[in-house]
């Protein structure tokens, strides 16, 4: 009996062994976007483990809200999965010059983008890559069509007709006229003032002069938009400043409200939550006739980990995420979140692809602050949340915040001449 | 208390010639401090020397005060810093004048002999502190919200419908909002150890002031409380540490820069902002160390004027 | 007659007050529990109301329960907490014994270090703590957490359990070590059991922190086999998604457990004073 037992043991402990030497690869990837879990672990990563039977790919989201600290703290101490998902622009640069993640210049398939698409992924001379890019996001407004039918209101395309759309809205007062509230602040810099911003200082055009120096934040072309945010109050929820982003996302998929400040990626949420269709309109051009600009923000890229025990396995996971496979498939599973590569990839949600389509008749141009003006303290995008939502709570005038914003730009900042 | 004079009591015993060793000290003492010692001082220790270094071009260089001259010179670290100082301040004086007489009181109520279901609302009272403070925020938001219409409905009922105000969005009423959920949340611990401590009284001292004829107010003025001022030390002491330390309320509630507009900044999320970065600002831990040793300085003065002044004063009675 | 009048008024005014206090205190609670049943519109169009039969939604609790690996992340919690509690409580004992009993040259020095503790958030020594355990092996690992739970409570069990042991009669151990015990048998059979009511108190007031602390398990430990509770009901937190109904789901459920620890050291509390223990 004991000497059955024995060898039961001994036979289990060899077979262990045994699998232990031939266990697959496991990658693990780090993000902040918790949202996508079930789509990774269903649709994207099976796509890739059928083609590399030996790869176990293990999607493993932090809170975005804890994300940048928690990444800043495990790459210091080498605890960080081997791949990295990486913000736009300035973070995942410095992770580079801290030697933290590695370049991905030889990654096959990175000639699949343009050049425009890997500035946010690039150093500054542009001669080398750091995270593969995903996905970009859109900017613009959703709005409710049952609502907008039964006003009588089509989507409006100048800045005047938006404010009279806004006041039929008010006046009728069954809808709330504009979802937005100021409590979690990012969306008064991202989702409104960034968002129509671009219409009045002309997208790249005017980044770049802000970029050089040869533009300050208190031209006119700037302070523009802030006065028109801040004609906005009238028409937000009673109570707006203690209005969080779930709050408005619940306003609106609830049917509360008609318009709604909305980024690309709400599209998927929405399209489950929403009892009613769902229409967009790009950001109202000042004067009519005027070329229309669309925030076209890179939002995701992908990079890996320098101290990865695992960079063989690591870089043919990047080499998927390049190629044009996993445009489709990432476009059409995460709807909003657009492919940045030259594929062109055919959009199945009719949301989605009415935001893309934008891309034809607009310009598009990234947020304002993000490329090189948030590199010091205080950076000007944090601080524009700031500004910008004491705009909108009326505790600070357009002027004044603009004037702050470029006080604190210029005790750090000296553009190269 | 001292207890080496044991050896005298026994009369025939030659004393020593040397006090042997005690090592029972250091084994009862080792644990406790080579776990704390690896845990919390070294890593904390070469933190805060981070506050006399600076980073410049990747590379860390000594910069003796001048990181003290920046957080003190320069007009915005200044403003910050003294910002968040004076809502810390204000934040602690809510919890004094609110939670701990409340403690007091409710202990009080909870010690009274017989008292039915007492242990219900010890239990219901310390729920509370039980949550995570990411409940407490949540519910907190969703009750004073003004979309979902909970307190507005309430203030209503009770005729006071014009104080309402989006309170967590407002520069004049966040702190004090926060201050009033915090003090929800903590008031259980001062509570349990107000009540334990009213329960160590023996009950030889209270006999003896009923055979006194002193009862009910007069004999928790007169009896109870001074055999309770220790307790209450106590209790001062680990609010205000624990008050200077927070950082977890005002973070899940108003996020990491302590909206609106900084109004809600206290030294604790000032810190945590600093040290390991904002959304798109990246950590200085070098400034974020600084930060921490004025933290650091302040405590130990408020706690040292606290053990040396009044600890010593207080009369410690043995039963 | 009329000190019994005083006596009901008084006895009715004491619990009008504790029952308004409970109630302020449970409110919010219950108000988090009923919406974890009910479907999301019913949760932000009527808050307030119990769920009805159209609005009953048990949505949020399958995500939880189901989907996610809730009773591995409850089992973490469980080890973690009992074993840090169990340590801090020893090693502080221990330590307030000493530092309380005797006297001896480094007393206030050593009193003093320890104090240091209550003084400033562990959080701090993060990027040291997280080397160490990285150089020690010990990251994804239980024992982590454990550790840096032990450190961190050690400051206030020493300065509680110092303040009370302080209180005890000095006879019982001079008579003891008359008879000839020895410094340890006195601690663990004379000076231990006595402490029984600070020692619940310092228990319920230690565990609560380490129970719903994210920080320490997010950087040590993340792995999905040392997940805790607090850190396994963030997955529901999304960036822009949030799933409301898993998310209320999730906190209803993590306050079953430590509502459950309080009850169990509660009761030992009140045995511990009624049986006479504190004299």
């Amino acid at each position: 009996m004991k000497k059955n037992l024995a060898f039961a043991v001994i036979a289990t402990l060899l077979a262990g062994i045994g699998a232990a030497r031939a266990a697959p690869v496991v990658l693990t990837i780090e993000s902040w976007r918790n949202d996508d879990l079930s789509i990774w672990r269903d649709k994207i990563i099976p796509a890739f483990e059928k083609a590399h039977p030996n790869i176990k790919v293990r999607f493993a989201p932090t809170a975005p809200a804890e994300y940048n600290a928690v990444i800043n703290s495990k790459l210091d101490a080498g605890t960080a999965g081997d791949l990295i998902a990486c913000r736009p622009f300035d973070v995942p640069l410095r992770h580079f010059e801290k030697k933290q993640i590695l370049s991905v210049n030889d990654i096959k398939g990175m000639d699949n983008f343009t050049a425009t698409a890997k500035t946010a992924w690039s150093t500054d001379d542009g001669k080398t890559t750091f995270c593969v890019p995903v996905a970009a996001v859109i900017h613009g407004f959703m709005y409710n069509k049952d609502a907008f039918a039964k006003l009588g209101i089509t989507p409006p395309t100048t800045v005047d007709q938006f404010f009279a759309v806004l006041d039929k809205i008010k006046k009728d007062g069954k809808y709330v006229p504009l979802d937005i509230g100021t409590k979690d602040a990012w969306e008064a810099s991202q989702l409104a003032y960034q968002n129509i911003a671009p219409a009045y200082y002309k997208g790249e055009a005017g980044r770049k002069a802000l970029i050089a120096g040869s533009a300050k934040l208190t031209d006119a072309q700037f302070v523009e938009p802030m006065r028109t945010i801040a004609r906005w109050k009238p028409y937000l929820v009673d109570g707006y400043q203690a209005q969080t982003y779930p709050d408005s996302q619940n306003i609106f998929t609830l049917g509360r409200a008609a318009i709604y400040p909305a980024g690309s990626w709400e599209i998927a949420g929405f399209a489950k939550q929403a009892r009613f269709k769902i229409g967009a309109f790009p950001p109202p051009v000042v004067k009519a006739g005027d070329k229309c600009y669309i925030n076209d923000h890179p939002d995701i890229g992908l990079g890996v980990n320098a101290r990865t025990k695992n960079l063989a396995q690591a870089k043919l996971f990047l080499e998927f995420v390049a190629s044009p496979q996993f445009a489709t498939l990432y476009t059409n599973a995460v709807p909003g979140f657009f492919s940045l590569q030259k594929t062109v990839v055919n959009v199945q949600d009719p949301l989605a692809r009415e935001y893309a389509g934008w891309r034809a008749n607009c310009d598009s141009t990234p947020r304002l602050t993000h490329q090189i003006v948030s590199r010091g303290t205080p950076n000007l995008e944090d601080d524009l949340w700031i500004k910008a939502a004491g705009v909108m709570n009326g505790t600070i005038t357009p002027p004044a915040a603009m004037g702050q914003l470029q006080k604190g730009l210029d005790s750090w900042y000296k553009p190269a001449k | 208390m001292s207890n080496t004079a044991v050896m005298s009591a026994s009369p025939a015993a030659a004393r020593p010639a040397r006090r042997p060793v005690r090592w029972h000290i250091a084994v009862f003492l080792a644990p406790a401090v080579l776990v704390y010692s690896a845990i919390m001082v070294l890593p904390l220790g070469a933190t805060l020397r981070l506050a006399f270094f600076k980073s410049v071009d990747l590379q860390t260089r000594y910069a003796a005060l001048a990181n003290f001259h920046t957080l003190f010179g320069d007009e915005r670290w200044s403003y910050h810093f003294w910002n968040a100082l004076l809502n810390n301040a204000y934040f602690f004086l809510i919890h004094m004048v609110l939670m701990v007489p409340l403690a007091i009181l409710l202990a009080a109520l909870l010690s009274l002999p017989h008292l039915r279901g007492s242990a219900l609302y010890r239990t219901a009272i310390f729920m509370p502190t039980m949550l995570s403070f990411v409940i407490v925020a949540f519910v907190w938001r969703l009750i004073l919200s003004p979309i979902w219409g909970i307190t507005p409905d309430l203030l209503d009922a009770l005729g006071l419908g014009s104080l309402f105000a989006p309170y967590l969005g407002k520069e004049e009423y966040a702190l004090t909002a926060l201050g009033l959920i915090s003090v929800w949340k903590e008031l259980g611990v001062p509570m349990i150890l107000m009540y334990s401590a009213m329960l160590a009284i023996p009950h030889e001292v209270i006999e003896a002031a009923e055979v006194d004829g002193i009862v009910g107010v007069r004999q928790f003025l007169k009896i109870k409380l001074p055999l309770l001022w220790p307790t209450v030390g106590v209790v001062t002491i680990l609010t205000f540490v624990s008050n200077f330390n927070s950082f977890d309320l005002i973070y899940t509630a108003q996020g990491v820069s302590a909206g609106p507009n900084y109004s809600t900044d206290i030294l604790g999320t000032l810190l945590y902002r600093t040290f390991f970065g904002a959304q798109f600002q990246s950590g200085d831990p070098h400034m974020g160390s600084v930060i921490a040793t004025m933290m650091f300085l302040i405590i130990l003065a408020v706690v040292c004027v606290y053990l040396y002044f009044i600890q010593r004063r207080l009369v410690r009675y043995q039963f | 007659m009329q000190l019994l009048r005083k006596t009901v008024a008084a006895r009715a005014g004491a619990h009008g007050i504790l029952m308004l206090v409970s109630l302020m205190a449970l409110t919010p609670i219950v108000l988090i529990v009923v919406n974890a049943f009910k479907s999301r519109e019913a949760i932000f169009s009527t808050p307030l109301a119990l769920p009805t039969q159209e609005t009953l939604a048990l949505d949020g609790f399958r995500a939880v329960l189901l989907e996610s690996s809730f009773m591995s992340y409850f089992a973490n919690s469980m080890i973690v907490t009992l074993s840090a509690l169990a340590g801090t409580i020893l090693f502080g004992a221990m330590a307030a014994f000493a530092l309380s009993e005797y006297r001896f040259r480094l007393n206030s020095a050593i009193g003093l270090f320890f104090v240091a503790g209550l003084m400033i958030p562990i959080r701090l020594g993060t990027i040291g703590i997280l080397d160490l355990m990285v150089r020690a092996d010990l990251v994804n690992t239980r024992s982590a957490l454990i550790l840096v739970y032990i450190a961190q409570g050690l400051p206030v069990a020493i300065f509680v359990l110092t303040e009370f042991m302080r209180t005890l009669s000095g006879d019982l151990k001079n008579a003891a070590r008359v008879d000839g015990m020895s410094e340890y048998a006195i601690f663990f059979w004379l000076v231990l059991p006595l402490l029984r009511p600070a020692m619940v108190s310092v228990a319920v007031f230690t565990m609560i922190p380490i129970w719903n602390d994210l920080w320490f398990p997010l950087i040590l430990a993340p792995s999905e086999e040392t997940k805790t509770i607090t850190l396994g009901s963030q997955v529901f937190l999304g960036q822009y998604v949030t799933d409301w109904n898993a998310v209320l789901s999730a906190l209803t459920l993590s306050i079953v457990p430590i509502l459950a620890l309080y009850l169990v050291f509660s009761k030992g509390l009140i045995r511990g004073i009624t049986s006479g223990g504190v004299k």
